[in-house]
């Protein structure tokens, strides 16, 4: 029975392709996390709802959104299940089953959410999640994987915001489900003794799509909002899935309150604007109440004894300069502090050139210059144009004008972001 | 991108709102919250409780509510999507559920593009 051709339903108006598209990205992760618990495979069940999205494009246009959309999209993922396996001859026994369903579906002509999937939709998106960033998947290959299936991107979307040919994207992804396969990784939830490893894991991918998105390391583009976004929204996404771990929560606030500050790290000439040079009332104050709401969260947690990690310290430090109404009004007694903290927790070059930006601010630039000594040796260091330009900013203001110009200019020399170095070189120019 | 959507009564059917609809609307906020794209919302009180400031002729003047026009505004919500469909699929699932569950009741939700940085050709 065509359900969608009933009268009432039709809505020819809004059933273009980005009409489509849009139902698509609204349920593409829970089509295809139901799928791959029906076929176990991550990798079928996104070629399966792949299916269902080309017939859906095919067959909406001219009929119509079916009124249930999620299960119009499943059922019919399903019957190409049925018949790949057929085609195959090897009727899987899993999707035998699948196939007895739809039969007995299609008799009842049941038009509510498929229940079988609702009961155990928020377990199977979850378990999508841990699939997609599995750790025996290379970086590049959780992160396409985790846009395509969790995010519902396609691949041409993928390549454009990672700034790589299509066929670069595509194939990140036929590799990703290649290993899921070849490695038969299960479709499943991590161990309770895996489950902070692996949460971390996560974590790490969905900050490196931010990251790709907030400071893209080459190339013209300063941000690149949308991906900043899907970041965001995937970490949304994740925190109502695990809601009592702190950390998680402490990510989300960190992602919120830094996207806060997207519109106004970018001057009228699309040059970057540092920090303390923001025009603060520029800054999303829905995003940063968002992130103060998470924020709190996360530290309620932590109080209750989840433990606290490295993105809820730096959502802390994160919290403090969105507080500062003006850059002079800045804490940074206790971002010092948190620096301090998270030094201890996760001893790594970068955040102690971060600690010395702030403990020059807390205790003067001398005090600062002493911590930036202290690593800058640190071969992670090497050719990493921060270090110059925070040694640059603490020269410059303990007033030791010519080796900050010399410290700018080798900044400007060392990015590879044509933003940062436009903002270097303006800087080295004008030091007294 | 973001989408504010504003939701307007024009015909109420006498009496309180049923209370599937109520439980079905917390369902499909849950839902949008699940997908991490509903940043924010919330009903907005009759008219009774608020006041209009018009600037005409040269004056600014207040005016407490209730005001006598039979629309009501009902409720607000903003979005974060990919596109303007994607926030249009999530107000007409907000609509569908006071079709079917609130008979007589007629109403339109107005869906608007919050300006962004992707209005002001910044990136890229």
């Amino acid at each position: 029975m065509a359900l969608w051709l009933s009268d009432d339903v039709i809505d020819a108006p809004r059933t273009t392709r980005a009409a489509v598209e849009a139902v698509w990205r609204i349920e593409a992760a829970r089509l295809v996390a139901g799928l791959a618990r029906i076929t176990g495979d991550v990798g079928t069940a996104e070629e399966l709802a792949q299916d269902a999205l080309v017939a859906a494009l095919e067959q909406w246009p001219t009929r119509g959104v079916p009124p249930n959309p999620a299960g119009w999209l499943m059922t019919t993922a399903k019957n190409r299940g049925v018949d790949l396996a057929r085609r195959r001859h090897t009727l899987h026994r899993k999707l035998g089953a699948v196939y007895r369903d739809i039969e007995v579906r299609q008799d009842t002509a049941d038009t509510d959410r498929d229940d079988t999937i609702d009961d155990h939709i928020g377990d199977d998106v979850l378990r999508l999640i841990f699939t997609a960033c599995h750790p025996a998947l290379s970086m590049e290959s959780r992160v396409a994987l985790t846009l395509r299936c969790v995010g519902g991107l396609a691949s041409d979307e993928i390549a454009r915001a990672f700034l790589v040919p299509e066929a670069t994207a595509a194939q990140r992804i036929v590799r990703a489900k290649k290993t899921l396969r070849d490695k038969e990784i299960a479709f499943e939830l991590p161990t309770p003794d895996q489950a902070r490893e692996r949460l971390a894991t996560v974590l790490e991918v969905l900050y490196l799509i931010f990251n790709e998105g907030y400071a893209a390391t080459s190339g013209p583009a300063w941000t690149r909002p949308e991906l900043c976004e899907e970041a965001l929204r995937l970490a949304r996404v994740l925190a109502n899935l695990v809601p009592d771990v702190a950390e998680v929560h402490g990510f989300v606030a960190l992602v919120e309150l830094q996207a806060s500050r997207i519109a106004a790290r970018t001057g009228p000439d699309g040059e970057p604007v540092l920090l303390a040079d923001q025009d603060r009332g520029r800054w999303d104050r829905l995003l940063i109440r968002r992130g103060m709401d998470a924020l709190q969260r996360a530290e309620r947690l932590a109080g209750n004894g989840s433990p606290v990690g490295p993105y809820l310290l730096q959502a802390g430090i994160a919290g403090c300069h969105a507080r500062a109404v003006r850059a002079r009004d800045t804490d940074w007694v206790t971002i010092a502090g948190l620096y301090g903290v998270l030094r201890e927790l996760w001893p790594n070059p970068v955040v102690e050139l971060n600690r010395a930006v702030a403990v020059g601010m807390a205790q003067g630039p001398d005090a600062g210059l002493a911590v930036l000594d202290a690593v800058a040796g640190d071969p992670v260091l090497r050719g990493y144009a921060h270090l110059p330009a925070v040694r640059a900013e603490l020269l410059t203001r303990a007033g030791r004008g010519v080796e900050a110009r010399e410290q700018w200019c080798k900044a400007a020399e060392l990015t590879r972001n044509e933003g940062e170095r436009w903002v270097f070189s303006r800087r080295a120019g004008q030091v007294s | 991108m973001r989408y504010f959507s504003l939701l307007t009564a024009t015909n109420t059917p006498d009496g309180p709102p049923p209370g599937a609809l109520m439980a079905a609307i917390a369902a499909l906020g849950e839902d949008a919250n699940s997908a991490g794209v509903l940043l924010d919302t919330a009903g907005l009180a009759p008219s009774a409780k608020g006041a209009r400031i018009e600037l005409s002729g040269g004056t600014i003047g207040v005016i407490d509510g209730p005001f006598t026009e039979a629309k009501e505004l009902i409720s607000y919500a903003i979005y974060q999507v990919a596109s303007k469909e994607e926030a249009v699929e999530w107000a007409t699932r907000f609509m569908d559920l006071h079709l079917r569950h609130w008979p007589g009741w007629e109403g339109n939700t107005v869906v608007l593009k919050v300006f962004g940085p992707e209005d002001f050709g910044q990136q890229n």
